[in-house]
């Protein structure tokens, strides 16, 4: 571990806010291997994601906003403050969705073998509940990722009403967006998965299926489940 | 020297016959993957040949295998692909967006290569009456370039970038998400329809594999293998 790099402990669950910075990762680039590759990681982080939250600060600066937390400014992005142009709040959008998803998908990644191989306590009983199994619920969430169609992410939430749903959204929209999402879709992410083809592409290349089966293993249900807890306990 | 002799003189290994230009023909929007114009390593080195032996045999190929699919549940059939990206509405309900995104798919993708040639295998850049349009719409081929190269830049997500002749015969750059193309009547703004005569693929597919995150070197790079030639043969058939 390089000096920096936050422990499990630290890294606060996503409905407790996403800072306007670089959250380091819990582990080492290689640390995925095999199932995401250290250049993958490494291109995805460091520049992708970087260029998300640079783009972020600009339209701030831009907008003379203000916002400590982008997790806060992107659920309130349908009614943005009225000096937001519609050019503003598009890249607000954008990139400040692009920056939390971001920061929600390092959260729930570990290394293979560091992680339960399910969800345990009460999301397992959720899970349960609402999918019958485990793997009904794996699989309608890789459906959800195999059908988005273009850039985007699968996601699983918790609905205002408690109801636990996978759904997709495009390009870097993130299911806390309400009112940009449809009203039946919008809640707090727990779980979230990158399809954009920059997430998986030199790796995987066309065989999107091969990387929603290999993410499995890297998933991290600790921290799902802690997203869950903090989600369900308001 | 056109693109065909030179392949020839070129002695390369020719992936199949040229296809027709199908900015003339129907046909050439057959339900079944056409093969490429020339060998996957013939753009090297702006397009490398993975990248291309990928986007054509798997990722196109799975836009026709899907539009098929979609076709065949719908119990469509006897129209070629262009016909039915041009109007969408005219199709059965559930198979609106299959057929929007996987015949928009092989429709730009049967396209793309088609606009695509060797470097050097033909005209640098716009001539005659093409470049005479380009030349009175946008200052100057570099001004044309530049904000074609924006629109392809600022695409967010996947999709492509466009050179269009709208029906008042003028030329446009415009931008779709995804597999959208400028002919999808009641999907794209009626103030961006148009018949295309060039688009660029800026789907990650497209780049990722040589250029990763730095898609305006791509665009770049892929200027040198614009097929002039043959866009000028869509604008004059367009613009008739």
């Amino acid at each position: 571990m390089v000096g920096g790099v936050h422990s499990e402990e630290t890294t606060p669950p996503i409905a407790q806010g996403v800072p306007l910075h670089l959250e380091p990762l819990a582990f080492e680039p290689e640390a995925l291997e095999p199932y995401i590759d250290a250049q993958t990681m490494r291109l995805h982080y460091e520049v992708h994601h970087a260029a998300y939250l640079n783009r972020l600060q600009a339209a701030l600066r831009e907008g003379n906003l203000r916002a400590a937390n982008a997790f806060s400014l992107i659920r309130g992005l349908k009614h943005p403050p009225a000096s937001v142009t519609p050019e503003l709040q598009t890249s607000l959008r954008q990139n400040g969705g692009g920056h939390v998803n971001h920061t929600i998908f390092w959260r729930i990644l570990t290394p293979p073998g560091k992680s339960p191989q399910g969800p345990q306590g009460r999301l397992a009983e959720a899970i349960q509940k609402e999918y019958g199994s485990l793997d009904t619920f794996k699989s309608v969430f890789a459906a959800a990722a195999m059908k988005r169609f273009g850039s985007g992410w699968a996601w699983l939430s918790v609905r205002e009403d408690g109801k636990l749903i996978v759904t997709s959204t495009p390009d870097q929209d993130n299911p806390a967006m309400c009112g940009l999402v449809p009203d039946e879709e919008c809640g707090l992410p727990i779980l979230g998965l990158d399809v954009w083809e920059h997430a998986y592409y030199l790796k995987y290349q066309n065989r999107r299926q091969d990387y929603v089966s290999a993410w499995w293993n890297v998933v991290n249900w600790t921290r799902v489940e802690r997203n869950f807890a903090v989600v369900t306990a308001r | 020297m056109n693109r065909r002799s030179f392949l020839v003189a070129g002695g390369a290994a020719v992936a199949g016959s040229v296809l027709p230009s199908p900015l003339h023909a129907a046909a050439a929007f057959p339900l079944e993957l056409g093969k490429l114009p020339y060998a996957p390593e013939a753009l090297e080195p702006h397009i490398d040949a993975q990248t291309m032996t990928i986007h054509h045999d798997k990722h196109h190929a799975a836009y026709v295998t899907n539009l098929n699919k979609a076709l065949d549940a719908a119990k469509v059939s006897g129209k070629d692909a262009l016909t039915l990206i041009k109007d969408l509405s005219a199709l059965p309900a559930d198979a609106q967006t299959a057929v929007r995104n996987n015949g928009g798919g092989h429709v730009n993708h049967t396209l793309f290569w088609s606009w695509m040639a060797p470097a050097g295998s033909g005209a640098k850049g716009p001539e005659g009456k093409l470049g005479a349009a380009i030349q009175s719409t946008f200052s100057s081929v570099d001004d044309f370039k530049k904000l074609f190269g924006e629109a392809a830049t600022k695409r967010f997500g996947s999709g492509w970038a466009w050179l269009v002749v709208k029906a008042d015969g003028k030329l446009a750059v415009t931008s779709t998400p995804n597999q959208d193309n400028p002919w999808m009547k009641g999907i794209v703004p009626d103030s961006d329809l148009g018949t295309p005569i060039l688009g660029l693929d800026v789907w990650e597919h497209a780049y990722y594999l040589k250029y990763q995150n730095k898609r305006p070197d791509y665009i770049t790079a892929w200027w040198n293998v614009v097929n002039w030639a043959e866009v000028a043969k869509g604008y004059a058939a367009a613009a008739a």
